[in-house]
């Protein structure tokens, strides 16, 4: 039976995190959308907001109630924290014929990441062995990884662009937390049923307070979380997804979605799992310091696919192709997982609305078979 | 002691904006003198070395007669040549009158036009003479001139990306205008180098950095229009700086059997 946490005290649980140390990071509205990022109190959460999501349209709302977590992702993910954005890797010094390099010294930041749905621990779990498991360490991302505190939240209701359910991935977390709440509005009464995870979890649940659940209260956290299952915005029939997209290499599709797709790259920034990046050396004046960085990078970039003697992905068709065959098909060879966890990203983002799982659909629908 | 490289300054058809990037550098404007002999620069100072130049940054378009001889000579003194701001590369806002007769404009405005010699077109300085580097953006960002001249002085390529404003948005964080406020946005299609500075603000982009390297124009105009733009409205926002970057010339040009003016 979990615990249960009065909605009252979930500022406790904040600041039992920052007195541990952590620097919360959590949903909070900003520009007319809930993003990730630092919080102080419970007052920063987007309580009493809930979102409205489609093919390129995200709209905040107001709720009719109080809920802290009554909404889907937002354009963030938590990649920005894990995989930065923009790092430097070493400077460099000129000394007499060669040059030093200089070690970056980075303080990584120990994050307690407030709020995280299912999906996205799966999308977290995609990076780990793309970034930590395989044959080289990203040592920028290790660093930070292994510092995270995880409060996960299963999902109370379901977006319009998301299928989780399709990707096996959610709205449930059933691993890689250390605390994982369920909100419950019921009636007059707001609480958060809470389990833990990992050992660390349950040190911080020690320091809160906390009473045993009663089984109305665990089964109508249960209930909520199976009624979310049922309010996917979106599906996607992966059956046979990897030799499906690898069969139709040359599908006419390609050209009709290439036809709308501005390989402006959003879907790639706002994919929790596109990991991607590009490296770039800037000199000083003098030439006498120089330092790299990493940036994201996107498969939807010219450079990105530049090789001597000139682009391999020039038309818009190869790139939207590359990008949709590898996060559905090329990645499971790669990574014995699909590269999609179902958050829909990349459909409410895209400035075009263009969508995923109808992509697939209509591959599939309109397969000239042999 | 090594021979400081030679740097000229060349205006043509412009507001200067540009040119006044670099004095805005400040601080590293001295890091430049330290190492660049700032040999021509007028909008700096009247002091002049002659050619020839190791590197030429060059403003404004080609608009007369007597800007096509002159691109000419400093091409001849100029081992590199690149040039800077939507007017050098595009033509730029005053490339508007390439829709239109000039001779009506010049009689229009003038009390006696026969004294005016100019071209039918405001060209982009590539038109004319062989450039080696463009640099785009009305104006230009001083960072990315500062990253061109540091590139040239390593003899290696400069760091300026081609993609769309949007990777510059979302590596700063910055929700998307377009899919949260429905604000008709022309990121999607414009080269990035500006900071991302309007969606900063809550505005969509105004393209002031011109097409960028494989844009979608028909497509972003789609979308658009379902965000409740008119065809005119789609037309005047590629009629900005960069209405002759071809990309935005040939949309802008899709509309004008629709104009209704």
């Amino acid at each position: 039976m979990p615990d249960i946490l009065e909605s009252k005290n979930l500022q406790q649980l904040i600041e039992v995190l920052s007195a541990d140390g952590y620097r919360v990071v959590a949903p909070t509205v900003r520009d007319n959308a809930i993003i990730y990022d630092e919080i102080a109190t419970v007052a920063d959460l987007p309580k009493g907001w809930t979102d409205k999501q489609d093919g390129g349209n995200y709209r905040l709302e107001k709720r009719k109630d109080d809920a802290f977590f009554g909404y889907n992702v937002g354009p963030h993910s938590w990649k920005k924290f894990l995989h930065p954005p923009v790092t430097r890797l070493f400077r460099a010094k000129l000394e007499g014929n060669g040059f030093q390099v200089v070690p970056e010294v980075e303080e990584t930041p120990d994050f307690a990441f407030f709020g995280v749905r299912s999906c996205e621990l799966h999308a977290i779990a995609i990076h780990d062995r793309v970034l930590i498991d395989e044959q080289f360490v990203d040592p920028v991302y290790q660093a930070r990884r292994e510092k995270i505190f995880t409060v996960a939240v299963n999902c109370g209701q379901a977006g319009g662009t998301c299928f989780c359910v399709s990707m096996n991935t959610g709205p449930k977390a059933s691993f890689g937390y250390d605390i994982v709440l369920t909100e419950v509005l019921d009636g007059e009464r707001h609480y958060f049923t809470v389990e833990t995870g990992s050992e660390k979890g349950a040190e911080v649940m020690s320091k809160i307070p906390l009473r045993k659940a009663e089984a109305e209260e665990s089964e109508t956290a249960e209930k909520i979380v199976a009624e979310t299952v049922l309010q996917m915005g979106r599906y996607l029939d992966t059956t046979g997804i990897r030799d499906l997209l690898i069969r139709n290499y040359d599908h006419p599709r390609w050209d009709e979605v290439a036809s709308r797709c501005l390989t402006c790259a959003n879907c790639t920034m706002v994919c929790p799992t596109c990991f991607c990046s590009t490296v770039e050396d800037v000199t000083d004046l003098k030439g006498h310091a120089a330092e790299r960085w990493r940036k994201w990078d996107s498969c939807f970039t010219l450079d990105f696919s530049y090789i001597h003697g000139g682009n391999v992905r020039s038309s818009a068709k190869s790139r939207y192709r590359q990008w949709m065959t590898h996060k559905l098909s090329a990645w499971i060879d790669q990574f014995e997982t699909s590269g999609c966890v179902g958050c829909g990203r990349c459909i409410t983002w895209c400035p075009t609305g263009i969508d995923i799982t109808e992509e697939v659909r209509a591959i599939r629908e309109t397969e000239v078979s042999d | 002691m090594k021979r400081k490289p030679k740097l000229a300054v060349w205006k043509f058809a412009s507001c200067d904006g540009c040119q006044l990037s670099l004095l805005a550098c400040e601080d590293e404007l001295l890091a430049v003198a330290g190492q660049i002999d700032i040999a021509y620069f007028p909008e700096a100072s009247r002091a002049t070395v002659k050619g020839k130049y190791d590197l030429s940054l060059v403003e404004g378009s080609i608009t007369t007669p007597h800007d096509v001889e002159r691109i000419q000579g400093i091409r001849r003194v100029s081992k590199h040549l690149v040039t800077i701001g939507a007017c050098a590369t595009a033509g730029g806002i005053q490339a508007l009158r390439n829709f239109k007769d000039v001779g009506e404009f010049t009689r229009i405005v003038y009390a006696r036009p026969e004294y005016i010699s100019t071209l039918d077109k405001s060209a982009p300085i590539s038109e004319h003479v062989k450039v080696d580097f463009e640099l785009h953006g009305c104006p230009i960002n001083k960072h990315q001139l500062l990253e061109v001249i540091s590139a040239f002085m390593s003899a290696r390529k400069p760091n300026i990306p081609s993609h769309s404003v949007c990777v510059e948005c979302k590596l700063k964080g910055t929700v998307c205008v377009m899919a949260a406020h429905g604000a008709p946005c022309l990121g999607p299609v414009t080269r990035a180098g500006c900071g991302a500075i309007c969606p900063k603000f809550l505005r969509g982009c105004y393209g002031c950095f011109g097409p960028m390297e494989t844009p979608n124009t028909e497509s972003l105009s789609t979308q658009w229009k379902v965000l409740g733009a008119t065809d005119a409205e789609i037309q005047r926002t590629y009629r900005g700086f960069n209405a002759c970057a071809e990309a935005f010339k040939k949309e802008g040009l899709r509309y004008d059997d629709k104009e209704t003016d």
